[in-house]
């Protein structure tokens, strides 16, 4: 072969951006290093603890933790120095996983938030976990819905209208029967209608699964606010349904942290637990998951193996539907007990997200809803501690989780691969 | 005479517009491999997919072992012993090997998967007729060669006895064909009978013991592949005698045109898919590059296009760095280029065939006026090139779309060559088409050369590459394993080098060009 060696000395396009990439990144960790120090260290006097209380504030019989009492301005100052030294290592040498890194430098700065915000003060570490449990329940609901759909090569977009008319029918039904977990079974029925409507359209019909999403959302909404003018606000014995009962479960709830955090909550988070794993069992393990993930990545091999792909997706989207149900029901007689307009508030869409964070796995989905219902307690949290200790406008408090969305959404995830045929209609020959 | 494991009988199947298949009969007997032999759009493969289920035919009767028989669906088939390796495989690639295997008849262990017996299956499977594959791996991650035999491990998982192969070695290099037909071969000892669907001649006298010859639709012969050549079969795949060479005057090399150096491509999943190639395509020659696909081929072309950015090296078009230019630079330049996915990347299927033959000088006079576009001159201009390059269209106002694969080439090929060109990148330019297409494809691109244009030929058919090269340049993991005049080598070495042999090697181990006798190019 003719040898034309060109070694070129100078450094390639791509590997000039590369570097490029790298060094933004640096100096966005420094620029959080700088961020700690300005907005926080400067703005603490030396002399303040912030006590972080880790007991539940109910008396119960557990191991009592001895509340954290951090010196507010040495800790700020280590966190800062921290992300700084991240920073530096990520200019000069790179990291490997820089996602990770990223990861570690939010942490650190949430962390120096916190302590900062808590100056002089006490605030409910527990508190602000057991929230966000609570917070988390609805999205990762919306998260293990989409797993279920797209993952057979549906996309649920639909998730936001069917927990609004789980919501709904959740409070109704408890409250004409009395029975709480018959507004749970009325959720989870109207949610898998919804999910029928959908898969009607999608796979019968072929209409755009994005549209006949949206048409499903836009429907739900008129037909959820219609009813409650119409009915649920004049007549107060439809909209009273009550809240389900928390229930320590014996044993797990005693154990400290994690026990009053997870194990003392109610039946709607409770069911979420078994859903994530029961789905994720499900996914890897059963003949129903095989064909799943089969049906969802390359349809026309299934069906030349003589499986049913029109079944298989009508299954998910149906299920995937009740399970998003169930998640409405947690607006109303898991927390509230009443249901207002709109009141789910885009989470049916944040829980969308957290599938993508977490790659269409029920426990990736269900890790990234605890992000998402963290930012949530935060802003709740801090909205409690008050002005003169975080002069921030609650408005922009409760923007939080939705930044926090688009943020995890545009950088921190990076590259995901969708199941190859999601969102495709498939046509037999 | 046994009764013959499958036999069809008039089989129909009309699409619209199209009578895919008209009055089919067809015998199998009892571990025999037959062949079904005919061009694209003979009806082959429509008549497997009826056999498999995935059609329903019109008319005709289907009987296995002398019993009338219903297939529905592929689930029928299935039953009924009958197994099916698609052209484009049938597999998840984000699934195990085992997974795909079992997929469709899972073995389960009350609710769990029952992985375990699954893989002992294959390890019986694969020692029995020597299918070595990981069954644990990824599909993803195997090679082609590799895929093929999960193919046919989930065939035998499913005890077929009859196999459909469609196109099998269209992927695969003469050493993987080779492999695979003595893997055939040794299934039928075991008694499996084969159906195999080609329009390959040499493979079908080689591995066949009968073939049927389909024609637009129909059954035009039936013979013992003993008592058949070549000449024969072609012309009665074609209809008429083939000129079974193509033929070539000797080369008149010019200047350089295209200069490559220390060429390094990323392909979408940044991969270094082309790692460093060095090369010139001078004037009035044939530069063929042979690989087998996924070697990089396909990066490499988009590269010199200005489809992809360049990670490393440098282009030089008449001794212009190209390197980061923009394709309509690169059109500029007076390089064309005939894509290797002609509906993807060559054409706008919904726009006529005027349109798209003007897609790459629609914004330059004649074609524009200022901001408008001038379609009285491109429909004039149309109807010329559909008769100059004598494409077959009912009116240059028809979307291109409804064109045959060969008629939609030629769009390509007169929007492409009908201006002043310098050098010509053809990536795959015969793939899908009918002898009577390739045939003009061959004349027109060896007009361009003896015209004095610079051709750079990207093909996986290594008998179009020998055909036509004068130089031959072998692609193997984005590297060229070597450059090498086209008369000293033979079809085996090249055929070695595709698989990974390095130049020695494959000159040593491999008869030379002297052993060589000219085949028909399909």
């Amino acid at each position: 072969m003719t040898a034309i060696t060109a070694t070129s000395s100078t450094i390639s396009l791509a590997e000039q951006k590369e570097r490029r990439r790298a060094m933004i990144y640096g100096l966005f960790f420094l620029g959080v290093a700088a961020a700690i120090f300005f907005l926080f260290v400067l703005n603490t006097n030396a002399e303040l603890v912030s006590t972080f209380k880790l007991n539940p504030a109910t008396k119960q019989k557990i191991v009592e933790i001895p509340p954290l009492k951090l010196p507010s301005r040495t800790t700020l100052i280590i966190l800062g120095l921290l992300v700084a030294a991240l920073g530096v290592y990520q200019m000069v040498r790179r990291f490997e996983r820089v996602n990770l890194a990223l990861g570690v430098v939010l942490l650190f700065f949430v962390a120096a938030f916190l302590v900062w915000a808590t100056r002089g003060k006490s605030i409910s570490l527990l508190g602000i976990f057991t929230f966000t449990v609570a917070a988390a329940t609805p999205i990762g609901f919306a998260a293990l819905s989409g797993v279920m759909c797209e993952r057979s090569g549906v996309i649920n977009i639909a998730i936001e209208g069917q927990m609004l008319a789980g919501a709904m029918l959740a409070v109704v039904g408890s409250s004409l029967t009395g029975n709480k977990y018959i507004g749970l079974a009325a959720a989870m029925l109207v949610g898998g209608v919804l999910g029928l409507v959908l898969a009607v359209l999608a796979i019968r019909f072929l209409v755009d699964q994005i549209i006949a999403g949206v048409a499903i959302n836009i429907f739900s909404i008129g037909i959820t606010s219609f009813i409650s003018q119409r009915y649920l606000q004049p007549i107060p014995e439809l909209n009273s349904g009550g809240v389900l009962p928390k229930i320590a479960i014996p044993g797990l709830s005693q154990i400290p942290l994690i026990g009053p955090v997870f194990f003392n909550q109610n039946m709607v988070v409770y069911l979420l637990f078994a859903s994530v794993i029961l789905i994720h069992f499900m996914l890897w393990y059963t003949r129903w998951g095989l064909r799943t993930r089969a049906v969802g990545e390359h349809p026309r091999a299934a069906d030349t193996l003589g499986i049913n792909v029109f079944k298989v997706r009508y299954i998910n989207v149906i299920i995937g539907g009740m399970v998003a149900g169930v998640g409405g029901s947690y607006f109303t007689i898991g927390s509230v007990g009443r249901f207002d307009e709109l009141l789910t508030a885009g989470k049916g869409f944040i829980g969308l997200a957290a599938m993508i964070f977490g790659r269409w796995t029920p426990l990736g989905a269900y890790a990234a809803s605890l992000i998402f219902g963290f930012s949530d307690a935060l802003q709740a949290k801090l909205q409690v501690l008050g002005q003169a200790q975080v002069p921030i406008p609650s408005e922009f408090l409760l923007i939080t989780p939705y930044v926090v969305t688009m943020i995890v959404l545009a950088g921190v995830v990076g590259r995901t691969i969708p199941p190859a045929a999601d969102g495709q209609p498939y046509v037999k020959e | 005479m046994t009764t013959p494991v499958l036999e069809l009988r008039g089989i129909t199947k009309r699409f619209p517009g199209v009578l895919a298949n008209d009055h089919i009969d067809l015998t199998l007997e009892e571990q025999e491999i037959h062949a079904l032999l005919g061009e694209n759009g003979a009806g082959k493969s429509t008549l497997m997919n009826i056999l498999y289920g995935l059609y329903s035919p019109d008319e005709g009767e289907i009987y296995i072992r002398g019993k009338r028989v219903e297939i529905q669906g592929p689930t029928d088939a299935i039953r009924q012993g009958i197994g099916m390796v698609h052209q484009h495989f049938m597999l998840v690639p984000v699934l195990t090997v085992t997974e795909n295997v079992m997929l469709g008849e899972e073995v389960t262990r009350g609710l769990a998967l029952d992985r375990k017996s699954v893989v002992r299956r294959i390890k019986e499977i694969s020692d029995l007729h020597g299918l070595e594959v990981d069954p644990h791996a990824k599909v993803a991650d195997l090679p082609v060669g590799v895929r093929q035999r999960v193919e046919i491990i989930k065939v035998l998982y499913r005890d077929a006895n009859i196999l459909i192969l469609d196109e099998p070695t269209a992927v695969l290099t003469p050493q993987e064909a080779d492999a695979l037909f003595e893997i055939l071969q040794s299934l039928r000892e075991k008694g499996v009978s084969i159906i195999f669907i080609s329009h390959k001649l040499r493979e079908v006298l080689a591995l066949a013991d009968r073939v049927t010859v389909l024609r637009r639709g129909r059954v035009v012969g039936e013979t013992r592949t003993q008592d058949a050549d070549q000449a024969k079969l072609a012309e009665m795949m074609v209809g008429r005698a083939v000129k079974l060479t193509v033929e070539k005057k000797p080369p008149q090399v010019g200047e350089p045109v295209l200069t490559v150096r220390g060429l390094k491509v990323l392909d979408d999943r940044l991969q270094m898919t082309v790692n460093g190639v060095d090369f010139e395509v001078r004037e009035g020659e044939v530069l063929g590059i042979a690989g087998v696909q996924g070697n990089g081929q396909t990066e490499l072309v988009e590269a010199l296009t200005g489809l992809r950015s360049v990670y490393e090296g440098q282009v030089l078009i008449d001794g212009k760095d190209l390197t980061a230019a923009s394709p309509r630079d690169v059109t500029e330049a007076g390089v064309a280029h005939v894509p290797e996915d002609r509906q993807e990347d060559g054409l706008v299927l919904s726009f006529t065939v005027a349109e798209n033959l003007v897609l790459n000088t629609y914004y330059r006079p004649p074609f524009a006026k200022g901001m408008s576009i001038n379609y009285p001159i491109i429909y004039e201009t149309g109807e010329k090139l559909i008769k100059e390059f004598d494409v077959r269209t009912p009116s240059s106002r028809v979307p291109v779309g409804n064109l045959s694969g060969g008629n939609q080439q030629k769009v390509i090929v007169a929007r492409e060559f009908s201006r002043p060109i310098r050098l010509l990148i053809a990536s795959q330019p015969t793939r899908g088409l009918d002898v009577g297409s390739i045939e003009y494809i061959h004349r027109r691109l060896l007009e361009k050369r003896d015209d004095g244009v610079a051709v750079l030929l990207v093909s996986a058919e290594l008998d179009e590459i020998m055909g036509l090269s004068d130089r031959i340049a072998v692609m193997y993991r984005g590297k060229f394993t070597a450059v090498v005049d086209a008369n000293d080598v033979s079809k085996e070495q090249v055929g070695l080098m595709m698989a990974g042999s390095s130049l020695e090697e494959a000159l040593t181990q491999a008869p030379g060009p002297e052993a060589y006798e000219p085949e028909i190019v399909t």
